[in-house]
């Protein structure tokens, strides 16, 4: 290999993980032993809202093998202060406590904890669990809470609030030739990532614990720990190797934590708690939310105004926040904006972060009115988004460090051949199936966040770098490995990365696709600061052929560091280490943004989704045929789990525009399609051709390794783009997501 | 759940024996009835696993017809050659439903033992008469999308979720039970019954009774049949509504017709009297649609599920127009021709 030349990043790789994975070798958080490992059961309450009256718990006691019942009558000692019990990414408001007390806040709200010996009779046992309510009036529907909306009065940290109004919108709205205003709904979704929420508290016995968790954050999840129990920090350490997805359900510490921890603490045993499917309905999910979109342009198809309200749902202990609307003003030149957000509250458990959180919603709501509004001027979809291409942040006034949106736009149209679309609606036909090709624009966030790493060279030359990161699916275990790889020039088996555990070098949560970006770029710097060191080292050594070398002159690569302009002049590792008796040397590696440059940049990734979908109109079935998503994401570390993520977040998206809805009876408050049976993700036979394009983008601000970040992007954009290719198939616009059978046949077909 | 009892008998007449309790229940392939379980919806005395009694074998009888055994997996049954060349539209059927996993282990006899997918049913903190008789029926003013249009009480809207049975009920099957009282024949129409005031009750079997076989005659209406099933996703999803159809046509003119709906009732739905009056009529679109609205004459929505009226309505017409062809339905293919 010759020096310089790219070896690992960049290169498609295959998931370091991957052997353990399929072959039962990487343990997930329920899969730990134990010894004496006690089960916990959840029981849920099955009202939405009131307080529990009495309990009989008496059978359930009686049953061989429970060992204890915990209700809010026997908790174990907890915090007093809500601050105790918020987490990193908490929103404002008052923390869930399960079984704080006998109030009901929401459906399937635990109330006891069975435990036993078994998880079999842990379960048994709960179903023989007598709980009489007093029943208060609840609220399910956002519907009816809408006129009760109203401004969060605290902000959530992290969230940026919509942004002040510029120039007049409503006038500008009023004095345009062309203009739309439609409202918008998006059913609420739950995360269900494979692996159900769990946790396999281990009781040390001289007052330590070891906490096997799924969690998206293993120091959140133990500072929640320590704080909301009391613990010392030292004492609990938190373990999350592997994380079986999460979709953003795993950023904040959920009900079986706590409930494994406090157990365990109280019987000083080993105990587990796993959730069920149906409970994993009973956790965060993404609002339920309704948008107003009203657009209005010149006949050139040039923005005039851009109004957008979005109402969202949240419960009654906490206000949810995400960004719903600021989207609307800053994918698009316009210079009149009026952006509103509010919440209202349901009787519902608090909604939590969901894959692209608040774009997945908001942008799709933006994506849907401009292709209408692209219609109602008799202008191309795609090349009314080129037209209004916004060349800065408008809402900030910022630079973006980079932004190939248009490249996006135009390998993605080439890819896909929209220019033999016809512009009309109803026009292509194949069979019994109407065509229809619909565009959307992505956008997310390409942050970078304070992280730390440590770097790790042993005598014979192997690397190990390591991160308190999670890896969700994302293949976080294999970009770290290539990083550190790439930095020392050695095969991809001779660097081991060490992530997923509390007493790692501090790591924000996995989310808002910025583990890459963050945690890559630590990994980076804790390698770089070891090559110095080595490099110290080397040059100290009597007859060094690198004296008179400078640390730019030099390359590590081989277990080798030697000179770049000859090669041969060089010291392996194993003769530096020996000569300075070392066995490893250890360097630590930090990241945090660039607040200076923040003062005048901003960083998004971007996309542009192109979808086919054919429809047969007499009865309502559509098929999604084609996908090209293309995504301007800065440097792509490793384009093979790079498009892996695009293609979950297109399936995902084509969830969102279908299939994924929860079902609730508003008079029972309850969700009725909890279980995978009835709660539909799309299945193999929903999907088919999905093409991703990387386009190039260079990005030298983004973050220290150029990377943006590629979770949650393939996600925004697609249920609209899907939206749209409707129309165009139909000429039936259904605003209701998700878009089912029923709604298509209810649909007045257009003349 | 609950503790039960659980024994594996060797012999039918030891199985019929040990059925032979109100609260017994056969085991086969177990896919709904361990779930019911674990969800505390089901509670038996006793789980009677049948999955050693010789009910595996598939056979064709000296009059031409098919005999299943209780106990053939359905993927055994989809697959298999006599059945793939002369009951074409039974392999299409069971190939609709499920999983290949979940056919895999599920048998013919529990296919038609297999109890509603009603929400309500399936959690025990709601009103459910079929689950718990008279503490009435949450589906009514519920979530009822996937709810019957047709046949429903005012106990009951649940629908039965099977897609070989409607196949099966338009193939004119009939169902060989066994029990304390010996041997009898029930034809699939009269199998499974509509809920009226005992929507606990999904069919007619007797205590103690077990299937043994279902027998299906040869069909005489060669390629001009179809199954059609419409569904939320392309695959995994109960039907929101399926047809099976068949036709014989000769010169343009209905000969015979048979028509059998499912995910519409608490039972594969067949009307003879529609049947009857396509007879004489020219095969095509205009004949079908009448037959559709009369098959519909007495259909009623619940709310959420109106759609499927029309849905019900546009899928039958469908459903006759490929039959009509002789193109029926591929289930491997996702676009509806």
């Amino acid at each position: 290999m010759s020096v310089g030349e790219i070896a690992h990043i960049g290169r498609s790789t295959s998931r370091v993980d991957g052997r353990l994975k399929v072959t039962g070798q990487a343990h997930y958080a329920a899969e730990y032993p134990a010894d004496d490992l006690l089960y916990g059961y959840i029981v849920g309450s099955t009202i939405a809202t009131g307080r529990i009256a009495s309990m009989d718990l008496d059978a359930a006691r009686r049953f061989p093998g429970v060992v204890e019942i915990f209700t809010h009558e026997n908790r174990g000692k907890a915090a007093w202060l809500d601050r105790s019990w918020r987490d990193e990414v908490a929103p404002p408001g008052r923390p869930f406590r399960p079984l704080q007390s006998d109030r009901i806040l929401f459906d399937g709200q635990p109330v006891a904890l069975i435990v036993a010996e078994t998880f079999e009779v842990a379960r048994d046992a709960a179903s023989l669990v007598r709980i009489a309510y007093d029943v208060d009036a609840h609220c399910t529907e956002l519907e009816a809470k809408r006129a009760e909306a109203y401004v969060p009065p605290k902000k959530r940290s992290g969230i940026p609030p919509p942004p002040d109004p510029r120039g007049d919108a409503e006038q500008a709205f009023q004095d345009a030739p062309v203009k739309i205003s439609r409202d918008y709904r998006i059913n609420a979704e739950h995360h269900n990532p494979m692996e159900m929420f769990a946790t396999t508290c281990v009781f040390e016995g001289d007052g330590k614990l070891t906490i096997y968790d799924k969690t998206q954050g293993s120091q959140n999840a133990q500072g929640y720990v320590t704080s909301v129990f009391g613990l010392r920090s030292k004492d609990v350490r938190l373990i999350n190797h592997y994380v079986g997805g999460a979709f953003g359900a795993g950023l904040r510490p959920q009900h079986q934590l706590f409930l494994a921890v406090m157990a365990s603490l109280e019987l000083e045993r080993s105990v587990r708690v796993s959730l069920t499917r149906a409970q994993m309905f009973h956790i965060g999910y993404r609002p339920d939310n309704y948008h107003s979109v009203s657009l209005a342009a010149d006949r050139d198809g040039r923005l005039q105004s851009i109004m957008h309200d979005a109402v969202a749902s949240t419960s009654h202990y906490e206000d949810y926040q995400e960004a719903v609307v600021n989207w609307s003003g800053m994918m698009y030149h316009c210079d009149n904006v009026k952006l509103t957000y509010h919440l209202a509250k349901l009787d519902t458990a608090t909604p939590c972060d969901m894959r692209a959180p608040g774009a997945a919603i908001g942008v799709t709501a933006l994506e849907c009115a401009l292709d209408e509004l692209s219609y109602e001027l008799g202008i191309d979809p795609l090349e009314i988004r080129r037209i209004n291409f916004a060349s800065k942040d408008e809402n900030t006034n910022k630079q973006f460090t980079s932004k190939a949106l248009l490249e996006c736009y135009s390998e993605g149209a080439a890819a896909f051949g929209w220019e033999k679309r016809s512009p009309k609606p109803r026009a292509m036909k194949e069979g019994r199936e109407l065509i229809g090709w619909g565009v959307s624009t992505g956008m997310w966030d390409a942050f970078l966040q304070k992280a730390q790493a440590t770097a790790t060279l042993k005598v014979d030359g192997t690397l190990e770098v390591a991160t308190a990161a999670s890896d969700i699916g994302t293949g976080t275990w294999t970009i770290l490995t290539q990083i550190g790889a790439e930095a020392f020039g050695l095969p991809l088996q001779d660097v081991q990365a060490r992530i997923g555990d509390s007493t790692l070098p501090m790591s924000p949560v996995e989310g808002g696709s910025w583990t890459a970006a963050s945690n890559g770029s630590a990994v980076q710097a804790a390698c770089d600061a070891v090559k110095h060191s080595l490099f110290k080292h080397a040059r100290k050594m009597a007859n060094s052929p690198l004296a008179d070398a400078s640390f730019e002159d030099v390359e590590v690569r081989d277990r080798r560091i030697f000179r770049k302009d000859d090669p041969a002049r060089g010291l392996s590792v194993f003769e530096v280490m020996h000569a300075a008796e070392l066995p490893e040397i250890t360097e630590q590696g930090k990241v945090s943004p660039n607040l200076r440059q923040m003062l005048k940049y901003i960083s998004y990734t971007h996309s542009a989704v192109f979808a086919e979908v054919r429809v047969d109109e007499d009865l309502g079935v559509v098929r999604v045929t084609r996908v090209v998503c293309a995504a301007a994401a800065g440097k792509i570390l490793n384009p093979k789990t790079a498009r892996s993520q695009i293609l979950g977040g297109v399936v995902m998206g084509i969830g969102m525009a279908l299939h994924e809805e929860a079902m609730t009876d508003h008079r029972l408050g309850k969700i009725m399609n909890a279980n995978l049976g009835e709660y539909h993700v799309p299945a193999h036979a929903d999907i088919e051709d999905i093409e991703v394009i990387f386009v190039d983008e260079k990005d030298d601000k983004v973050s220290p390794l150029g990377v943006k970040g590629l979770g949650e992007i393939g996600i925004v954009g697609t249920a609209s783009a899907v939206a749209n290719a409707i129309f165009h198939a139909t000429g039936v616009r259904v605003r209701d997501f998700p878009i089912t059978i029923d709604k298509i046949l209810n649909s007045p077909r257009p003349s | 759940m609950n503790r039960f009892e659980y024994i594996r008998p060797a012999t039918v007449a030891d199985a019929i024996a040990a059925l032979n309790e109100t609260a017994a229940r056969a085991l086969a392939g177990g896919t709904n009835l361990v779930d019911l379980m674990k969800y505390d919806v089901a509670q038996p005395s006793r789980l009677v696993d049948i999955n050693r009694l010789p009910l595996k074998s598939i056979e064709i009888t000296s009059g031409g017809a098919l005999r299943i055994g209780a106990l053939v997996t359905n993927t055994d049954l989809a697959w298999h050659p006599d059945v793939r060349e002369k009951w074409p539209m039974l392999s299409s059927a069971i190939l609709a439903g499920a999983s290949p996993q979940l056919r895999n282990a599920a048998t013919t006899g529990g296919n038609l033992m297999q109890r509603t997918r009603c929400y309500y049913f399936y959690d025990p903190s709601t009103a459910c008469n079929k689950r718990q008789p008279g503490s009435g029926c949450s589906a009514i003013g519920g979530v009822n999308r996937i709810h019957a249009i047709l046949g429903a009480s005012d106990s009951c809207i649940a629908v039965h979720p099977s897609d070989m049975c409607v196949a099966m009920a338009a193939l004119d099957a009939s169902v060989e039970v066994e029990g304390p009282e010996g041997k009898r024949s029930i034809p699939m129409s009269g199998f499974h019954r509509l809920p009226g005031v005992e929507p606990e009750r999904d069919n007619t079997l007797k205590v103690g009774e077990l299937i043994t076989s279902i027998t299906i005659p040869e069909p005489d209406f060669g390629p001009y049949h179809t199954y059609l099933k419409i569904r939320d996703r392309l695959s995994y999803a109960f039907a929101l509504i399926s047809v099976a159809a068949a036709l014989r046509v000769k010169e343009g003119i209905i000969q015979d017709v048979r028509i059998a709906l499912g995910g519409v009732a608490h039972k594969p739905w067949r009307d003879s009297d529609a049947e009857r009056s396509l007879k004489g009529e020219r095969a095509g679109t205009q004949s079908f649609a009448q037959v559709a609205d009369c098959i519909l004459r007495d259909a009623k929505g619940q709310g959420d599920n109106d759609f499927k009226i029309e849905l019900a309505r546009r899928a039958i017409v469908r459903a006759l127009e490929q039959a009509a062809a002789g193109t029926p339905q591929d289930q491997a293919d996702k676009s509806i021709h």
